[in-house]
């Protein structure tokens, strides 16, 4: 949280101060269109309506303090210290008031964590998750629809459904890569009514949840519904179908060569897909294997929906997405990161441990900004205090990884999982050694001449090998999660 | 039973404590620094490159050395690690010189020098001894010493964010004091000695020091009713205390006595020269002096009792140091303010003279001594709160009455030295962590002495919730209206003069406090 001293990226402070700029001067109905005073290919505004009002609500009090911060067309590239000292406010305050009271709720919710102690030793666990702190404090973003998500859950946990659903539909305005967590959220609440009978209260249940999503939609787009051609125009801002399988962010410079911790990136090391089939084809290969790794997760939760399964569900949905979608940017590894924070308390060791891998898989994006020395100081200081508070290098059993009930069906491999919490503890340091080597290595040592980008596809391929594990891993805790285990859990 | 807790319920709380306080002083690398980074680095070029007879005489930089001879040694040491990182940053020319590899060795250099205040802390945290036995390992007095000093705000931010080295002067001062308490003279006496040739700002202290050991170690046992016995003066002690004091002297100033240089090292290392003032009024007796002199300045103009043409025009709050005059109250002078210490130091050293209580009773008068020299000393910068803050938690977490006072002077003294880091980025950072600090002291202390009563009245309540306002105002109020132009010193002046009210005002508490409690104890043995 003291982001302060660190200098902010070009792109997507600029981006960001731009929309101010333009929410504030332009009338609505220009804010998406590509007109003279708002030309959209200078970062132009491409995240739902609910950004835009941030946005807004910013440029009005930057207006209060300096209107050059703002001005229409003048303003571009404004780079000042008190400038930057407001746009780190402004994330922060959006911190404090969405996120940081939605993590301390949740800690505090949790059947596990009994104790005051307990559960103010887990918020500091997650809030000092150091992926979410670089990009939002270091890189600059808002943490806004993470923190909407985050209500979401925590509403569900309480069987409040409708604010529930109300918290998700916020964070999906705010930023449409919540579409990520959508999945489960829908599978979780159709099988809830499902549960309840399809006639009668299952029925009702259905349609309040549907009425409150539709209003919600309704009164974030209002400005927007007065015709169709604006509605039109908002949705092709926002899911840009027309761009390759390959590009990685849109506010970033296009990389000669992907390098992102997603399977068609590292798949391109190997075989050139570009060359095998067309982009039509892509696509729709892309559609498929997402939506088969996703399936078996979400039949699963609607058939029998226990909040466990939900957070486990956000977890590999949003895992299977980042895999295996096209136009994923680097940052939407938060999208998994935030939920696997959810499910610290049950499995500390393998959250850990992803926690640990998703932040080294934005290295080259840190890197750019300068923020080694903070990249480093929060790794060390997350992994031990996830260490101190979880003790988790001794709850590396099966049963602590909730593999019980999957090590029960494979009876035939006793005698290998006898040593199975050792080599899970060798893979551990195994993988943080290599972490480690590799992150020394891209910000010491410079590539050799013939492989100019070694460092950050190694960065890549690595992680996304261990993303593959860490999904096949969620999916089998899931899969062979049943209501015996719980009740196991319950009597020991 | 402090023993018993800190090796049973294990180091790990106190490693993690440390741990995490190393963590966020490299988080705070990239802030801003003031000159006193150029100094450093000033010195360190004139200890690497200038033989012995050279390093007090050298003056091509305005910051010349005006710490004792092993504050050279010692910059002399750390430039020969210097070279691997920055071979330039020694080239005495290079003034202002800061590339990143001299960043971060200066940073790094400070924060690894603190591991020597990390032990001393823990050798402290062994001398307290809680009366309760707690079971929450948070409501331990040695966890609640152990935060307060580890992450004291002010060590800090003058530290890793202004840039100095106090971390491993004061791991010193606080060693020295731990070895006291275990009753390891000698040592004690050693490591002070050390300390003041490191820095002599320690001298303020040295009173406490020197009558404390004179009375517990020279004269080696006390009659039945706790008075001096006289016959029991060892002259072993005496000697051995002389020989260590003569011994650390030698090894530092002997081989300037030699080369004849001692004067030209003296007047560096006190160069009175200096104005009554910094440029920024340190919260002491002098800011109310001189507030009292500008306002019965403006009410005399106003009521034309003075003449306008004979006041000066300079404001001495206008930026250099300089001397200057006072118009309507008498000057002071640097005999004066020696005078003036030395009067309100007397009644601590007779009180810790004739009724030592042991370890407590030094260091009250430590405390008393560093705040009695910090009030009316020559020159003294607001820094200098640091010397009285940090021993008071010692004492603020055995008794209820040291924490109320402890809570007033924390929050004004830390306060006080909001003005050193004035530029914007650093201002949410120091909120951030004044606000965790205040907010945690206060808590903490009030839950270990829950049982008492408050530890502070609705006065001292009050005063310190005006903080707030204070601070809203300085910061963002005041640069927004036009009197910024015409009184640009406002802030400081207020903010000074407040604070000053605040430590006054602990500063007699405690010596109330102090006098009361031995009146009571002779009579009790009466």
């Amino acid at each position: 949280f003291l982001g302060a001293g660190k200098p902010p990226m070009y792109g997507d402070y600029e981006a960001q101060r731009h929309w101010q700029e333009i929410t504030y001067n332009l009338p609505i109905r220009q804010w998406y269109f590509n007109t003279s005073d708002n030309n959209l290919l200078y970062w132009g505004l491409d995240y739902p309506p609910l950004t835009a009002y941030h946005s807004f609500l910013c440029a009005y009090i930057a207006k209060l303090i300096n209107p050059d911060w703002i001005a229409l067309h003048t303003s571009r590239g404004y780079e000042s210290q008190p400038h930057k000292l407001f746009m780190r406010t402004t994330v922060f305050v959006a911190d404090l008031l969405v996120y940081i009271p939605a993590v301390i709720l949740y800690c505090f919710s949790l059947k596990e964590t009994s104790t005051k102690k307990k559960a103010s030793i887990c918020a500091l666990c997650i809030l000092l998750y150091p992926g979410l702190i670089l990009i939002d404090h270091g890189h600059f973003q808002y943490p806004l629809s993470l923190g909407f998500a985050l209500w979401g859950v925590l509403c569900l946990s309480y069987d409040w459904d409708l604010l529930g659903s109300v918290a998700f539909c916020l964070a999906l305005n705010y930023k449409q890569m919540e579409l990520y967590h959508s999945l489960p959220f829908f599978c979780y609440l159709l099988g809830k009514c499902f549960k309840k009978g399809l006639k009668g209260k299952g029925l009702v249940l259905l349609t309040k949840i549907a009425g409150t999503v539709v209003v919600s939609f309704a009164v974030c787009w209002l400005p927007f519904c007065t015709d169709m051609a604006q509605i039109m125009q908002v949705l092709r801002r926002l899911f840009p179908i027309d761009r390759g399988l390959f590009e990685a962010c849109m506010f970033s410079s296009p990389p000669p060569c992907c390098k992102l911790a997603n399977i068609w990136c590292s798949l391109s090391v190997l075989i050139k897909i570009k060359n095998i089939v067309s982009p039509q084809t892509q696509l729709k290969l892309s559609f498929a294997v997402t939506f088969l790794s996703l399936l078996p997760t979400c039949i699963k939760l609607t058939v029998q929906p226990s909040l466990r399964g939900f957070k486990f569900a956000l977890v590999s949905c949003a895992l299977s997405f980042f895999l295996f979608s096209f136009q994923v940017h680097e940052k939407s590894i938060l999208l998994v990161s935030v939920p696997v924070c959810l499910i610290i308390n049950e499995i500390p060791f393998m959250a850990t441990w992803f926690l640990l891998v998703s932040t080294f898989s934005m290295l080259p994006l840190l890197l750019k900004d300068g923020l080694l020395l903070p990249y480093a100081v929060t790794m060390l200081a997350f992994l031990s205090v996830c260490a101190a508070s979880f003790s988790i290098f001794e709850k590396t059993s099966a049963e602590d990884l909730q593999l019980k009930p999957f090590s029960l069906s494979l009876k035939g491999y006793v005698s290998w999982f006898k040593s199975f919490p050792k080599i899970v503890r060798s893979l551990f340091l195994l993988s943080v050694t290599l972490m480690g080597v590799l992150s020394l290595a891209s910000a010491a040592v410079t590539p050799p001449q013939r492989l100019p980008d070694l460092f950050p596809l190694s960065v890549s391929v690595s992680s996304c090998l261990h993303f593959l594990l860490f999904l096949v891993y969620f999916n089998v805790v899931i899969l062979w999660d049943s209501k015996n285990s719980r009740s196991q859990k319950k009597i020991s | 039973s402090a023993r018993r807790v800190m090796a049973a319920g294990g180091r790990s709380w106190f490693r993690a404590l440390a741990l995490g306080v190393s963590f966020l002083k490299c988080l705070l690398i990239p802030a801003y620094y003031s000159t006193d980074f150029e100094v450093h680095r000033n010195w360190l070029a004139i200890t690497h490159n200038l033989p012995l007879s050279q390093w007090y005489y050298e003056a091509t930089s305005e910051w010349t050395l005006d710490y004792p001879p092993f504050f050279a040694w010692f910059e002399y040491a750390l430039s020969h690690v210097a070279k691997y990182f920055d071979p330039k940053m020694l080239v005495i020319e290079n003034l202002n010189y800061t590339s990143r590899a001299t960043i971060l060795f200066q940073r790094f250099s400070v924060i690894f020098t603190d591991i020597l205040f990390i032990y001393a802390v823990r050798e402290c945290c062994r001398c307290v001894n809680g009366k309760r036995a707690a079971k929450d390992i948070l409501e331990k007095p040695t966890f609640i010493l152990a935060v307060l000093l580890l992450w004291n705000f002010g060590l800090l931010i003058v530290d890793h964010i202004h840039f100095q080295y106090n971390g491993f002067l004061f791991g010193l001062m606080l060693l020295s004091v731990a070895r006291l308490c275990q009753k390891r003279y000698l040592e004690g006496a050693l490591l002070f000695a050390v300390l003041l040739h490191f820095k002599h700002i320690y001298m303020y202290v040295a009173p406490a020091y020197g009558i404390y050991l004179l009375r517990s170690y020279c004269f080696t046992a006390n009659n039945a009713d706790g008075s001096l016995k006289w016959r029991s003066f060892s002259l072993l002690h005496v000697t051995l205390l002389g020989l260590i004091v003569c011994l650390v002297s030698a090894l530092s100033l002997g081989p300037f006595i030699v080369l004849g240089q001692l004067p030209q090292v003296l007047s560096r290392l006190f160069p009175f020269k200096r104005g009554l003032c910094h440029a920024y009024w340190a919260p002491n007796f002098w800011a109310l002096y001189n507030a009292m002199d500008k306002a019965l300045t403006v009410f005399g103009l106003k009521c034309n009792f003075l003449d306008p043409t004979k006041i000066p025009k300079a404001s001495m709050t206008g930026g250099l140091v300089q001397e200057f005059q006072h118009t309507v109250l008498p000057s002071v002078t640097p005999l004066a303010t020696l005078i003036c210490t030395f009067i309100s130091i007397l009644p601590s050293v007779f009180c810790l003279w004739f009724k030592p209580q042991g370890p407590r009773g030094f260091l009250q008068c430590l405390v008393l001594c560093a705040l009695s020299s910090f009030m009316f000393g020559w020159h003294v910068h607001e820094k200098a709160i640091l010397l009285a803050i940090l021993p008071l938690s010692l004492l603020s977490v055995q008794r209820a009455k040291d924490a109320g006072i402890y809570l007033i002077l924390t929050t004004t003294g830390h306060f006080s030295l909001f003005p050193l880091l004035f530029t914007s980025p650093e201002l949410p950072i120091k909120i951030l962590l004044m606000l965790l600090f205040t907010v945690y002291s206060f808590s903490s202390l009030k839950s270990l002495f829950r049982r008492e009563r408050p530890l502070l009245t609705w006065l001292e309540t009050l005063y310190l919730v005006q903080l707030v306002p204070l601070e809203i105002f300085c910061e963002i109020i005041f640069p927004l209206t036009p009197w910024k132009q015409h009184f640009p010193f406002i802030p400081l002046l207020l903010t000074s003069v407040y604070c000053a009210l605040g430590v006054t005002y602990a500063w007699l508490k405690l010596y109330v406090s102090v006098l009361t409690e031995r009146i009571s104890v002779r009579q009790k043995a009466e």
